[in-house]
């Protein structure tokens, strides 16, 4: 086989290599938003009533809009993965899947800009 | 390459319209509503960022969004979205276990598939209740 990307003599073998990459982000960014939900959990089965003071205080915080904000990045790349399979999955025709696929990137990308947008004015 | 270009057998997932007609095991229910409660936290995510900026943009926007929330459907909607992220987040929790070679077997999968929908369908119940002030 002259070919550099034929391994043997029947297996052709295509792809970016971000299978690896891609299911290490999707831990990752999990075990992240497990953490502050059980964090959160807690913390609002303790509240003893919800009022605008305490809600806005806990973002008051710049450590606090930190934390939230790496939450979000790693929910909206976590949404990114899942969708990225769940397209791959369902949608074949590349066209469509390629179109959803950018407008799933952009949306999210956009929605990072709208989470700094919520956390910095408090 | 004549012989690498030979098409590769294709394995279909179970298309949607399937999916009322399988008798899925336990494991493979909480497989597919994890898919579905992914989903669905994706399509609602507009819907949330919404909730979270008007609940803290002023003292105004947050008493309109308690109003907002009086209402039985947007109830339901957010308690179904808690539900979501609650299955979401316990049987991602085992995914991990699985990751790292626990409860691989099959009765231990499916043991911890159980688990995930008695905790997480009365966890929602009880976030529900909390959200909505009867506790």
């Amino acid at each position: 086989m002259a070919d550099n990307n034929n391994i043997g003599p029947k297996r052709l073998v295509v792809g970016a290599h971000y299978g690896l990459k891609d299911w290490l982000a999707q831990r990752v960014t999990a075990i992240i938003m497990a953490i502050y939900t059980v964090i959160l959990l807690v913390k609002f089965f303790l509240a003893h009533d919800f009022s605008y003071e305490g809600w806005a205080g806990m973002f008051a915080e710049q450590w606090f809009k930190l934390v939230t904000f790496v939450v979000l990045l790693s929910l909206f790349y976590h949404a990114w993965t899942g969708m990225r399979d769940i397209l791959m999955d369902y949608i074949k025709p590349v066209s469509v899947r390629l179109t959803l696929q950018v407008a799933t990137v952009l949306w999210l990308v956009g929605c990072a800009g709208w989470a700094v947008q919520i956390l910095w004015r408090v | 390459m004549p012989e690498a270009a030979k098409p590769r057998p294709q394995f279909r997932n179970i298309h949607v319209t399937q999916i009322a007609k399988y008798r899925l095991p336990l494991a493979g229910l909480i497989s597919i509503l994890h898919r579905i409660s992914g989903l669905l936290m994706f399509l609602f995510l507009p819907f949330l960022l919404y909730l979270f900026d008007q609940s803290l943009a002023s003292e105004n926007t947050f008493d309109s969004i308690k109003e907002f929330s009086q209402s039985v459907v947007v109830k339901l909607i957010i308690l179904v979205l808690v539900w979501a992220y609650l299955h979401h987040f316990l049987a991602g929790l085992r995914h991990l276990a699985m990751d790292l070679h626990v409860g691989l077997d099959k009765n231990a999968a499916r043991n911890s598939a159980a688990g995930v929908l008695l905790i997480s369908i009365p966890l929602a119940v009880l976030v529900g209740l909390k959200l909505f002030g009867v506790f």
